[in-house]
């Protein structure tokens, strides 16, 4: 469903993605591992269509995002990181617009609209600017229009950071609770996470793939057993190296 | 064509509405309103000139716009990359063009709003006497054109930045120069070393000549041409900074 070749983005001199090529299809969630810096989010700005590549491409149910941007962002939905949002707009009134953008209209608009915020649990604030939020509300605020559009492949950015347990729980289960129908690509840096949701993971440094399997073949690859030792293993001595 | 459409009215409703979820749209008009009352009546002495016409008031809205059109535009842009919205809005599935038009023509509508609300100043010159009708409505409809060049060159500098006070001031500037670029002073500058042909063209670029018969109520077919011109221009020039520019 998501097919990615050779993508690569130079900022400059600097390269900051130098060739990454995955595939993801439906039934999977992919896990995106990396340290900060090492080329996450420009891939996943990439893939979305925010970032033209370099070189390579992304093709997303089957249309080429550098040849056909606005069709392959129909597929996808994302959540950017940091889930940005228009701040002085109530929940309702931003997701009304994101379903507008999406091609809905009148009462389709208006039902897509409620079964957004009641699949992100947000019943309560529908009617609060999103300003006076909380983290963890503002982050399934995007996640709600991310979702609204019932898209194919779904690409969230860091979803968990700097929540709390409890939603980094709920977040996790809303996740899984869609992982069937879709093809997701979730980016983080804490490895419980892989675990927790993931079916395969990648772990990428200084713009490369450095491994790519399901969470328990890469476990396999330390004595220990353990992800962590993995990650640094194989991140650590590409920084220095570097 | 109409799923285009749609998207760009979208975007500019939400634009739209936004000026009225702050305070910004209501200090704006109420800025605005006051002072253009103050040229109007205070300097231009609207009632002392005994005669009906509106002249007393347009001739001040290039002054009053090069104010407050940048204060209304410099958020267009600047405020979605400093809160990051840009990259929500341009991965959902619209063009860059229908992203710019929505937004362009969101200000533009915003601004017209506050050049219509001087209506009151209109109905005090025709209760007062008998006012040419037809030149009125042709002042407000040129005004509001040349509003629309003040709206492009504001989003321009906006796109440009993050900040709100950069987009503000460089879009003060631009404007400013586009208002004296035909005043001698200005030209003076080039004369010495520019041939005559770079004078002239530096000259016929600025706002006020064509502004100059507007405010007279003579909507020209050229002068038409050239607000629209300047409003592709720059909304083309736009383009170009976002496209290259967008996760600065």
């Amino acid at each position: 469903m998501l097919e990615v070749t050779g993508i690569a983005k130079n900022f400059g001199a600097i390269k900051a993605v130098k060739g990454i090529s995955f595939k993801v299809d439906k039934g999977e969630v992919l896990g995106f591992l990396g340290p900060n810096g090492a080329g996450k989010t420009t891939t996943m700005r990439m893939i979305t269509g925010f970032l033209p590549p370099t070189s390579g491409t992304a093709v997303v149910c089957g249309h080429d995002v550098t040849q056909d941007p606005v069709e392959a962002k129909r597929q996808i939905g994302y959540l950017p990181e940091n889930a940005p949002a228009y701040h002085s707009m109530t929940v309702t009134a931003f997701l009304c617009f994101a379903a507008e953008m999406r091609g809905y209209h009148g009462s389709e608009r208006d039902g897509r609209v409620d079964a957004a915020i009641e699949k992100c649990r947000l019943q309560t604030v529908r009617y609060q600017t999103i300003g006076t939020l909380s983290k963890g509300y503002r982050q399934r605020v995007c996640f709600a229009q991310a979702i609204l559009h019932d898209p194919p492949i779904l690409i969230m950015d860091e979803p968990t950071d700097g929540l709390d347990p409890n939603q980094k729980h709920l977040v996790r289960t809303m996740i899984n609770e869609m992982a069937s129908q879709k093809a997701i690509i979730v980016s983080t840096h804490i490895l419980e996470e892989v675990d927790a949701v993931c079916t395969r993971a990648i772990i990428i440094s200084n713009g490369l793939i450095v491994a790519n399997g399901t969470p328990a073949a890469l476990k396999a690859r330390s004595s220990t057993g353990r992800l962590d030792d993995v990650f640094r293993m194989l991140t650590i001595g590409r920084e220095e190296a570097a | 064509m109409t799923a285009m459409c749609g998207k760009s009215i979208a975007i500019f409703k939400r634009e739209f509405k936004s000026y009225f979820e702050s305070p910004v749209a209501y200090v704006f008009l109420v800025a605005f309103l006051l002072l253009t009352g103050f040229f109007t009546f205070a300097v231009s002495h609207l009632y002392e000139r005994n005669v009906a016409d509106m002249q007393a008031f347009f001739i001040w809205t290039p002054w009053v716009f090069l104010l407050l059109v940048p204060a209304a535009t410099m958020g267009l842009w600047a405020e979605e990359r400093r809160s990051g919205t840009i990259e929500l809005l341009l991965t959902m599935p619209v063009t860059m063009l229908d992203a710019i038009l929505g937004k362009f023509f969101a200000a533009w509508a915003f601004i017209s709003l506050a050049i219509v609300l001087t209506f009151p100043t209109a109905l005090t010159v025709a209760y007062l006497g008998k006012p040419d009708v037809g030149v009125i409505l042709c002042q407000y409809a040129g005004t509001i054109l040349m509003a629309g060049a003040y709206v492009s060159i504001g989003m321009l500098t906006s796109s440009m930045t993050r900040s709100q006070v950069i987009g503000f001031i460089l879009s003060l500037v631009i404007c400013l120069l586009m208002v004296l670029c035909g005043w001698e002073p200005v030209t003076d500058l080039f004369v010495r070393w520019a041939p005559a042909t770079v004078v002239e063209f530096v000259a016929s670029l600025s706002f006020m000549p064509h502004f100059v018969s507007i405010s007279r109520g003579v909507v020209d077919i050229r002068d038409i041409a050239y607000y629209i011109s300047v409003i592709v221009f720059m909304a083309f020039v736009t383009h170009i900074v976002i496209e290259n520019r967008k996760s600065a």
